[in-house]
């Protein structure tokens, strides 16, 4: 029954992926950290860099809880990804970060925050970037 | 008339709001196509290729001219910031330009990029100018063995000099050759390989050719590649130079000119083989040999004022004789023989306002690039983030749309198909596209004038190879075919190490 958190080079993913590990310490649970793409445009801003995803699993690894890192290109949006993670992993609770978005701007994209929230089969912690 | 007068005339023809605006949007769309790998300058003019129909040939040509300089400068910014070069003649920026950019050079890579490609591409549309009168004075004397000559070395250079294997060149420009006979022979009004379908008589559109071996088949190509992870962009603050890299930087643009310039203005297969040969001039000549394999700035100058400058000498060719030399000149010349333009020696003569008009707006267009590409290099790197589904759905799209209104008729939807999976099959076995695309437009003129040449000599074969000119292009073809494999015997016997440079001739589109 891990924990699982969506985890984009942002701000507000850097913020679920802290609060993450504080619920993972808290509840003393494994954590599952995913990063993923579609990997259809050749620069996708949201999949983490190498040095990026180095630095996570060095953040993994200083807080010395049990943990699990995927980065991962399929077909899908990386919200089902997310969902299908959580799914097989049988999670306990998914973290996402949820950064402010115009009516406009979600009704064309759509929102990944959105998928998720509505489609998890367990509880969703969202949460939003630190003020600056 | 001579050249400089002709030139201020050409001045007052690009300089109109119109024409001024074609040049803008013919930049604009080649800085993007550039900087998008594998959409290069030739697929954009052949999907333009139908709007022909409703344009004047002076706006026309105006816009694909910028389009082929414009491709010329995006496929820098990918190269710098990406490492996978946007274009094939941006092959080697990337070598240098990326370390740089990962040394937080980014900036200065790409100052230097856009500013040498302005330089070069100033210098060499100058000397397009001056050159284009004197060629055609020499071109008028030329007669048809001469010709037939000059197309045979066209031939033979692009399909040794492009691509890993002389034979996959040569297999890919028979293939092209071999679609340039369908239809009609012109000669004697026998239908050769049209199989008793009406359609096939008239040959295959051009419109048809070009949009399905480009945009068809890297379309299949792409789709069949699609997923892979996605790069990483470096990210860059402000495009500026420091004092330092101007000085290290302006010989490097005037000598990739000197050796761009003459190279695109041979048949010898557009920009790559310059590009190399600047980048190792500079290698040779740098005062920073330290520099060299951790982000030299000589050796961005360099090959990116070398693309430019063989740009703008691919055009002497094309304009003066009315022979391609790269891919996208190919495109253009059966633009040409779209509007019904026999481009020759007489052009300069009967289309002078055309000529003279895209020459100007070359100068015109390479001040817009500079001031496009200097500030909003970055911007127009966010283009990659495109996904590639919509891209080419929309590719696919306007390259349906452009054979069908070729001709009006769904036949040539099938046509498209089928050549676009030829040319999806050609990338798959690993032959160059552009033999073939050469081949396709060059073949059926220079049928004309091998049989014409055959006709004066009442089939005499001497016919071919009477004139001194002939025989020296002859001996340069031989040469051309004989070197290549006794540099490298001599090199096996000196056993060299492999160079690394040579895994870089990938798969990328010619430009």
């Amino acid at each position: 029954m891990p924990i699982v958190v969506g985890y984009v080079p942002t701000p507000e993913g850097r913020a679920a992926f802290d609060r993450a590990i504080e619920e993972a310490r808290l509840r003393g649970l494994r954590l599952v950290v995913v990063n993923a793409s579609r990997g259809d445009a050749l620069v996708d801003p949201r999949y983490a860099t190498s040095d990026d995803w180095a630095s996570v699993r060095d953040r993994l690894a200083e807080s010395g809880i049990e943990h699990e890192t995927a980065q991962q290109v399929a077909a899908v949006d990386p919200a089902d990804q997310l969902l299908r993670v959580a799914h097989e992993a049988n999670a306990e609770l998914i973290v996402i970060g949820l950064r402010p978005r115009s009516p406009v701007g979600k009704f064309i994209l759509g929102s990944s925050a959105q998928t998720v929230l509505l489609q998890a089969e367990c509880p969703v912690l969202a949460v939003k970037a630190a003020p600056l | 008339m001579d050249g400089v007068s002709s030139l201020l005339d050409g001045f007052a023809t690009a300089i109109t709001p119109i024409n001024l605006l074609y040049a803008f949007i013919g930049v604009l769309l080649g800085t993007a196509i550039g900087v998008l790998p594998g959409i290069g300058p030739a697929m954009t003019i052949a999907l333009l290729l139908p709007i022909t129909v409703s344009l004047e040939p002076t706006q026309a040509f105006i816009m694909f001219a910028g389009i082929y300089y414009g491709g010329m400068y995006g496929g820098s910014t990918t190269s710098i910031l990406l490492n996978t070069p946007g274009e094939s003649a941006s092959v080697v920026t990337a070598i240098e330009g990326n370390l740089m950019a990962k040394r937080g050079r980014g900036a200065a890579a790409l100052a230097t990029a856009a500013i040498g490609s302005f330089v070069a591409g100033t210098i060499g549309t100058l000397a397009l100018a001056l050159l284009a009168p004197v060629i055609v004075k020499l071109a008028v004397q030329m007669g048809a063995p001469d010709y037939f000559a000059v197309m045979v070395l066209a031939f033979i250079a692009v399909t040794t000099v492009l691509g890993s294997s002389m034979v996959r060149g040569l297999a890919s420009l028979g293939v092209g050759l071999l679609i340039g006979t369908i239809g009609i022979d012109p000669t004697s009004g026998q239908q050769r390989l049209t199989f008793g379908i009406p359609e096939l008589a008239d040959g295959i559109d051009v419109v048809v050719l070009a949009v399905g071996l480009f945009a068809v088949g890297e379309a299949l190509w792409v789709a069949a590649h699609l997923r892979r992870a996605p790069v990483e962009v470096i990210g860059v603050s402000n495009v500026r130079m420091t004092r330092d890299d101007w000085r290290r930087s302006w010989k490097p643009w005037l000598r990739g000119t000197a050796i761009g310039f003459p190279f695109g203005a041979v048949p010898a297969g557009g920009a790559e083989i310059p590009t190399f040969l600047s980048y190792a001039v500079e290698k040779k000549l740098t005062k920073h040999p330290e520099d060299f394999g951790n982000g030299a700035i000589e050796g961005v100058a360099g090959p990116e004022a070398t693309n430019n400058a063989s740009a703008a000498g691919g055009l002497v060719p094309l304009l003066t004789l009315g022979i391609p030399t790269t891919a996208t000149a190919a495109v253009m010349l059966g633009a040409f023989q779209t509007y019904g333009i026999q481009p020759g020696p007489r052009l300069l003569d009967t289309q002078a306002t055309l000529v003279w008009g895209l020459i100007a707006s070359l100068f015109i267009g390479n001040v817009i690039l500079l001031a496009l590409n200097l500030p909003l290099a970055t911007v127009w790197a966010r283009l990659l983030r495109i996904p590639r589904p919509y891209l080419y759905a929309g590719i696919l799209f306007f390259a349906s749309i452009g054979a069908y209104a070729a001709n009006n008729s769904t036949f040539d939807l099938w046509l498209l198909l089928v050549i676009g999976l030829l040319g999806f099959l050609m990338r798959r076995y690993g032959l160059p596209v552009v033999p073939a695309i050469i081949g396709i437009i060059l073949g059926p003129a220079a049928e004309k004038q091998l049989r014409r040449a055959l006709q004066i000599s009442n089939g005499e074969l001497g016919g071919l190879y009477n004139t001194w000119f002939s025989r020296a292009v002859y001996a340069v073809i031989v040469i051309l075919l004989v070197a290549p494999p006794l540099i490298r015997w001599i090199r096996s016997r000196r056993d060299a190490g492999g160079t690394p440079i040579a895994q870089h001739h990938a798969n990328v589109e010619g430009q």
